[in-house]
């Protein structure tokens, strides 16, 4: 995390903090396909691998500023992921960039940035908290977010697993996942896992470069 | 006989290119050529899925001036096609609309209703009225 609120995150530094997230979805293939064969289709893992291995292609010749780098990654993701899962991420970056709008990329604006890709993913998936998806992740972790305060990167890591862990118990009533009913239960939805994958990535990197 | 440009066209999407395209053979069989129908199914590497720069052509294909009517298998489509529909120019789309419907069934009943010259509300009402109650 950066020292104050307002300290600008540097294009470089949310470029390494992508690389990172990129890295920790394609380490993490086979267990996101081997959470989704229990519960869904089965592709989550190689259809994330695919979108963000067109991310790292791009990323290093980008010369794109933080809105820009949101918005290209946000299509790319749309483009490649395919399933549900790629309009759902696609639409979560690109209202994050689209939020970012002129700002300089700050803590101050992490908040907000969250919660309107959060919207989106709400509005796109016409879900909400609580139905074993993504969200179950993402939610806790913005309401950690917005509150702020010390150790926030270990706070939001924690957070991410423990809405990642929660979908276990939880009957799913979105997506492939809600036609095995009761069969739902006892699972990890493969969304909240890459979910927590992708904000554990980016807390980390984030901790290991402070300087703007 | 109308021509196909004079009616709404119809978008199959399925996860599945076998299904997508069988069920298009299907409207082929009951419209002719008189209802443009373009379908799309598969994910990039060939496998089972669906993704939104296939859905972007089959639209361009099934396009005409009364606007295109979708039809998709399960959730991921219908989030796919309606991302697509999104990234649409913004005079196409108010003119492109995904209907709530089963795949197989929806599809006849839409692209029969279009060969009519029934505007796009219809054609969707036609394959919504399918729906399970």
């Amino acid at each position: 995390m950066t020292d104050t609120a307002s300290t600008p995150l540097s294009t470089d530094a949310l470029k390494a903090a992508v690389r990172a997230m990129a890295v920790a979805i394609i380490d993490h293939t086979e267990e996101l396909s081997r959470l989704d064969q229990a519960i869904g289709d089965g592709d989550h893992g190689l259809n994330m691998k695919r979108g963000f291995e067109a991310i790292l292609a791009k990323l290093d010749g980008s010369a794109d500023a933080p809105p820009a780098l949101l918005k290209s990654i946000g299509t790319t993701l749309v483009m490649t992921v395919g399933g549900a899962s790629g309009p759902l991420y696609g639409s979560l970056a690109l209202a994050m960039g689209k939020a970012l709008g002129d700002q300089p990329l700050t803590l101050a604006c992490a908040a907000d940035l969250l919660d309107a890709g959060i919207q989106s993913v709400m509005s796109r998936g016409r879900s909400q908290a609580g139905e074993k998806t993504m969200l179950d992740t993402l939610v806790p972790v913005l309401a950690v977010v917005r509150a702020g305060g010390a150790d926030l990167g270990d706070r939001v890591k924690a957070a991410a697993a423990a809405g990642a862990a929660a979908t276990v118990p939880l009957r799913a009533s979105k997506g492939r996942a809600s036609f095995l009913g009761e069969r739902s239960i006892g699972h990890m939805d493969p969304g909240a896992r890459s979910s927590q994958l992708l904000i554990e990535a980016l807390c980390d990197a984030l901790s290991k470069d402070p300087a703007p | 006989m109308s021509d196909s440009n004079d009616n709404v066209g119809i978008v199959i999407v399925s996860h599945s290119p076998d299904v997508a395209r069988g069920v298009a053979d299907m409207v082929a069989q009951m419209v002719g050529i008189e209802v443009k129908v373009a379908w799309c199914g598969g994910n990039v590497d060939g496998g089972l899925g669906t993704h939104v720069p296939a859905i972007l052509e089959a639209i361009d294909k099934a396009w005409t001036p009364r606007g295109v009517a979708i039809l998709v298998d399960l959730g991921g489509a219908q989030t796919n096609a309606e991302m697509a529909i999104e990234m649409l120019a913004e005079d196409r789309q108010g003119l492109v609309v995904v209907c709530e419907a089963p795949i197989v069934e929806g599809a006849i009943f839409a692209a029969t209703e279009a060969a009519g010259g029934a505007d796009l509300a219809a054609v969707r009402a036609e394959a919504e009225a399918l729906r399970a109650p």
